[in-house]
């Protein structure tokens, strides 16, 4: 039988090595959180639009990416980025990367938010003289997102759980300072099963806000 | 832009080109000879981890809903901790965590299975989810009518229950399949030599990115696409007469 070791682990240990990767994993995860469902509300609408040139770029970029592995989508476009906007460095690759992949998963998510609305609600909204525009906006996008809030939550778990994957581009991320330290301190069995622990606490543990979030606007509705 | 697609037929070893692409030295002679090689990998893996996925998400969606609380709470607790840690870290506590406790799997051979098992188990969670969604959308009538004809728990769940969760989740558990095949991607982690695998070490070799991208990428979609229509074919064969999808 095996014995686990954890010695090593004191403040500096932490300071070293995962405080950095930690950062970036959380940056990544807002910045494509953020960027990820607004782009991807602007692309649900584009979806739902009755202008055929507006819907099928849309369902073509949406349905395309999703049926890619994101290990796949991470190596395209950690080359394509520098193609054609230069040496902006790896960071920021992940950052445009992520927001973009991430963004087909929200939008499928804020379509069904929209498609929630009864359609009463729109029509009251053109009844006011609102335009279309208006109507979206204090309408139509409040309640969908309103709707949808639980399931967005959700969706930016997975997708801190998948920013993992910039492993494949060996971006310094939470899971890579739990490698290097391993490596470093000769205790890799020690470090993967510490970021298992990490991993599996913030998940699980926003997943239990989400469910009582839930609950919350349940009662509401 | 200028693509170059003569490299698929060249040697990996030697970089000759071979007549016919298809060189006598083996399965991976060619670098096209490799990516069909890699391919039969990433088959292998999603098929043989949704088998795994299958049945053990389907133990674990019936234990959930079943009327014993310790039952029911290992499913639970199974789920949860399937689902909340990333599927590349799960990859690497099979790869490298467990054989520290159980020396036999630190056989190299073994490496496929501690990838399939990694796929399978995480995808079992999400399976669970469905299945037990499944059999809780159906009436609780149904599960009473079993018992009231003198049928036994497992007797209700494999004649009334499950016949009629399986066919309504059927179109969950495809995207589920389909989402097998796209994570079997993470396998180039532990260099298990499948199609992300090769797109990374045959791209840095000859330097030919998108000549290897695009048809990695198409044949994820074309393995995807495939299990997709495989799964329509089942779900219009069951069909549950009556409902709305029936004819």
């Amino acid at each position: 039988m095996l014995n686990l070791d954890y010695g090593f682990v004191n403040w500096a240990f932490i300071q070293s090595f995962i405080a950095k990767g930690f950062w970036f994993s959380i940056q990544l995860t807002l910045v494509s959180m953020v960027g990820g469902i607004l782009l991807g509300t602007l692309l649900a609408m584009m979806r739902l639009s009755s202008h055929r040139w507006l819907s099928a770029p849309a369902a073509f970029y949406v349905d395309t990416l999703r049926s890619i592995p994101l290990v796949m989508v991470i190596l395209w476009f950690f080359l394509l980025i520098p193609k054609l906007f230069g040496p902006i460095g790896g960071q920021m690759s992940a950052f445009i990367t992520f927001t973009l992949f991430e963004a087909t998963y929200f939008s499928e998510i804020m379509r069904a938010g929209i498609q929630s609305v009864s359609k009463g609600q729109v029509n009251a909204g053109y009844a006011m003289g609102m335009t279309y525009g208006q109507t979206m906006r204090f309408v139509v996008l409040p309640q969908a997102f309103r709707n949808m809030l639980p399931v967005l939550l959700t969706q930016t778990i997975v997708l801190f759980q998948d920013t993992s994957l910039v492993y494949a581009v060996g971006e310094y991320d939470l899971l890579k300072g739990f490698e290097v330290a391993g490596k470093n301190f000769n205790r890799p069995v020690e470090t993967y099963l510490m970021a298992a622990v990490v991993y599996f606490v913030i998940c699980f543990g926003l997943s239990q806000l989400v469910r009582r979030l839930q609950k919350k606007i349940a009662i509401i509705r | 832009m200028s693509w170059d697609w003569q490299f698929y037929c060249n040697d990996t070893a030697t970089g000759e080109t071979i007549a016919g692409c298809f060189g006598p030295g083996g399965r991976e002679q060619t670098y096209l000879q490799w990516m069909l090689h890699a391919w039969g990998w990433t088959l292998t893996i999603s098929l043989l981890a949704l088998l795994l996925a299958l049945v053990v998400g389907s133990i674990v969606g019936i234990i959930r809903t079943a009327p014993n609380k310790w039952l029911a709470g290992f499913g639970e607790a199974w789920t949860e901790l399937f689902r909340n840690i990333p599927l590349l870290v799960q990859v690497f506590l099979w790869y490298y965590v467990l054989p520290e406790f159980i020396p036999v799997l630190k056989d190299p051979d073994l490496k496929t299975l501690l990838v399939i098992c990694a796929l399978g188990f995480f995808t079992s969670a999400r399976v669970g989810e469905q299945v037990k969604a499944g059999i809780q959308t159906l009436p609780r009538g149904q599960r009473y009518a079993g018992q009231a004809l003198g049928m036994t728990l497992p007797q209700t769940y494999r004649y009334v229950l499950l016949p009629m969760a399986y066919r309504i989740v059927i179109p969950p558990l495809t995207s589920e399949s389909m989402n097998i095949v796209k994570n079997s991607a993470v396998a180039f982690a532990i260099s298990i030599p499948e199609l992300a695998q090769f797109a990374q070490q045959a791209s840095e070799e000859t330097a030919h990115f998108e000549e290897i991208f695009i048809p990695v990428t198409l044949l994820y979609f074309i393995s995807a696409f495939a299990i997709n229509r495989v799964a329509k074919f089942i779900e219009a064969r069951v069909r549950i007469p009556g409902t709305v999808g029936a004819k």
